[in-house]
């Protein structure tokens, strides 16, 4: 790739200087990447539908290569197999003591659905899908989570960002720096802070440290 | 109870000379023996003639990599099966309580993998630019070593680190309760540098790193952090950065959530908006009681532990002069003191930092004492440059109930009975 003349570059930074607080590179390492190599890996898509791709697909269709591709791990209708993501149900749950997140309890935009299974998703083969097939699947993800209840429900490109997840609203910026740092950034108590001090848990009852453990609820994943 | 795996005390390999004969080998055994009749009396390491006193040991080459003591094999990351459904995307943990110092070893430093661990040839290795910028850039690994490099010491913590312990104590070893950090010198290129190659357009607000690995890790950082201390490092403690760690290159987003600093990084998009992907909405996003859920809680607070003595690293040597120690690191700055309690947090002792205080990095911490054998309730307090004081676990649930898995910087209970065993538990 061949580089600019050095009076361009010249002219260049001096433009980035008057406009933006980044000023321009210095050091002339690298080179341009080609519009197909942008398209090859550039792949993400956002809330507002930037970055989607052509394509359609059906709930029906969905639900056949679901059952092919990602049944295995998610169960038929996302019910999650052993310990795999739970991606349906879960509705109503959040405020409870054991929360369920899924894609229709929890997840606030379908943009990020659509993203993850096109780039990470079957696990074994990932980026494998044709956009149909991540239309189609999506299209599914959104009927077993009652967001959509047609079966002919068709997801496209052009209807894409008109679906609204019913979690949406539930979501807020950090807001540590009002509700808790003030109080934490008070001088601690050093002596007689807290007489007659009792042990309240115990590790050992709930016993689930691995290699003498049983396993409890709930997943990291 | 967590119990303490012993070495396997391997027979020191004989030498050359030995193995050629029978009778070499009747000679050394004869000769020991006769060295443990000669001093009978005392301490049997000491009369007693010891094979590596005897026989020369391995020479040079012998391990070209060289590796721990046999004597530390018991010094590893271990899993909690239990979390995961596949060690592919799992997690596993650094064992605090075997380290001292600040720097954690690379072959400990704790592993999270999405899509486990890419193996990426750095002859391959393309870190791509584009998005809002005036022309979309790709870099070599050879480009990245010609820009300016900086070392700085950094903490990586997970977000989930001690998210188990919720809703109360569960898991009895610091490695499993604190052990999704580490804390190395990053050699690298800062971000600022690649993104001006690039020409960041004025309306950009975000950038969004994405890993090469079959998850295609992705989160959305503000372009503020971005040009401030954000780096692409390719080497840790000085030598290349372990495949597990992101190999050949990775982000380095100091003091901020580990899952933000993107491993086998390959491509970083400049854009005006958050992305909103799956580790920034479904994930890492922290739950409320109400319901409702926070986003974008990237800064680590100020935490710390005691790593020894740990239900893992039990006081061994009876009651007299005792050695606790930990660590402690803030996401938003150096930590100005740690103080221990004995006693379940109702009186508090200032502990001694000792090595190298450095910003978002690891301190370490002792406090020396005469243990008189009665029952201890350890926990230890970070308190950071800005003033922010490590809560208790009850504080945290008042503000955030016991759903919201990540960000957990409670103080840490150790109940040490008069054995000197230690169990994690909690206090009223």
């Amino acid at each position: 790739m061949s580089r600019f003349p050095k009076a361009a570059l010249l002219a260049a930074g001096i433009h980035m200087a008057l406009i933006s607080p980044v000023l321009a590179g210095q050091f002339n390492l690298g080179r341009e990447a080609t519009p197909e190599e942008v398209a090859a890996w550039d792949i993400d898509v956002r809330p507002d539908g930037q970055g989607l791709p052509e394509g359609r697909g059906t709930v029906a269709q969905g639900e056949e290569i679901f059952a092919e591709k990602c049944a295995a791990c998610h169960g038929d209708f996302g019910e999650g197999v052993d310990r795999w993501p739970v991606l349906a149900g879960g509705q109503g749950s959040l405020k409870s003591d054991n929360p369920v997140k899924t894609i229709g309890s929890y997840w606030p935009y379908l943009s990020t659905v659509f993203d993850y299974i096109n780039r990470a998703m079957p696990f074994t083969e990932a980026k494998s899908l044709e956009p149909d097939e991540v239309y189609a699947i999506t299209a599914y993800l959104l009927y077993v989570n009652d967001v959509v209840t047609d079966e002919d429900f068709e997801l496209s490109k052009e209807n894409f960002v008109s679906v609204k997840m019913p979690n949406t609203d539930n979501f807020y910026m950090d807001d540590r720096e009002t509700t808790e740092l003030a109080d934490r950034r008070k001088a601690p108590c050093m002596e007689n802070c807290k007489p007659g001090v009792k042990v309240t848990k115990r590790a050992a009852i709930i016993d689930v440290t691995p290699d003498e453990g049983a396993e409890p609820k709930g997943s990291l994943e | 109870m967590f119990k303490q795996e012993k070495p396997e005390l391997a027979v020191p390999a004989r030498r050359q000379f030995l193995k050629a004969g029978l009778t070499a080998g009747v000679a050394a055994g004869a000769m020991v023996a006769g060295g443990r009749t000669a001093f009978a009396e005392g301490d049997e390491a000491i009369v007693e003639k010891k094979d590596w006193a005897v026989y020369p040991g391995n020479g040079v080459d012998a391990a070209p990599y060289g590796m721990p003591s046999q004597f530390e094999a018991h010094v590893v990351r271990r899993n909690v099966p239990w979390l995961t459904a596949d060690t592919v995307s799992s997690v596993n943990f650094t064992p605090l309580h075997e380290l001292d110092g600040i720097i954690t070893p690379n072959g400990l430093c704790f592993e999270r993998h999405h899509g486990g661990v890419a193996e990426v040839d750095p002859a391959e290795y393309r870190l791509m630019i584009n998005g809002l910028v005036d022309k979309p850039m790709v870099f070599t690994m050879e480009d990245l070593k010609r820009f300016p490099r900086e070392n700085r010491i950094y903490f990586l913590e997970c977000a989930a680190n001690s998210g188990m312990e919720w809703r109360g104590a569960q898991l009895n070893g610091c490695q499993y309760t604190h052990g999704m950090i580490h804390n190395v010198v990053y050699t690298g290129v800062p971000l600022k540098y690649l993104l001006e190659e690039a020409g960041v357009k004025t309306n950009a607000k975000w950038v969004m790193p994405e890993g090469a690995d079959a998850s295609g890790m992705t989160r959305s950082v503000p372009l503020e952090k971005a040009l401030d201390d954000c780096m692409v490092a390719f080497k840790m403690n000085g030598e290349a950065l372990r495949p597990e760690q992101g190999y050949p290159a990775r982000l380095v987003v100091p003091g901020w959530e580990g899952n933000m600093w993107v491993k086998w990084l390959r491509r970083i998009e400049v854009g005006d908006e958050p992305w909103q992907h799956r580790e920034e909405t479904s994930k890492y996003t922290d739950l409320m009681a109400n319901g409702k859920a926070r986003r974008f809680t990237w800064e680590m607070d100020a935490k710390s532990v005691i790593t020894n003595p740990s239900p893992q690293a039990p006081i061994t040597h009876g009651k007299g002069r005792t050695v606790i120690t930990g660590v402690a690191w803030s996401g938003r700055g150096k930590i100005d003191r740690v103080d221990v309690s004995l006693d379940g947090g109702n009186n508090w002792r200032e502990a001694r930092i000792s090595g190298p205080s450095f910003d978002k990095s690891m301190h370490r911490f002792y406090y020396e004492f005469d243990w008189d054998g009665s029952e201890l309730l350890l926990q230890s307090r970070a308190i950071d440059s800005t003033g922010y004081v490590q809560p208790t676990k009850n504080e945290l649930r008042a503000v955030r109930g016991t759903n919201s898995i990540y960000h957990n910087n409670g103080i840490q209970t150790w109940l040490v009975n008069s054995k000197g065993e230690a169990e994690n538990v909690e206090v009223s």
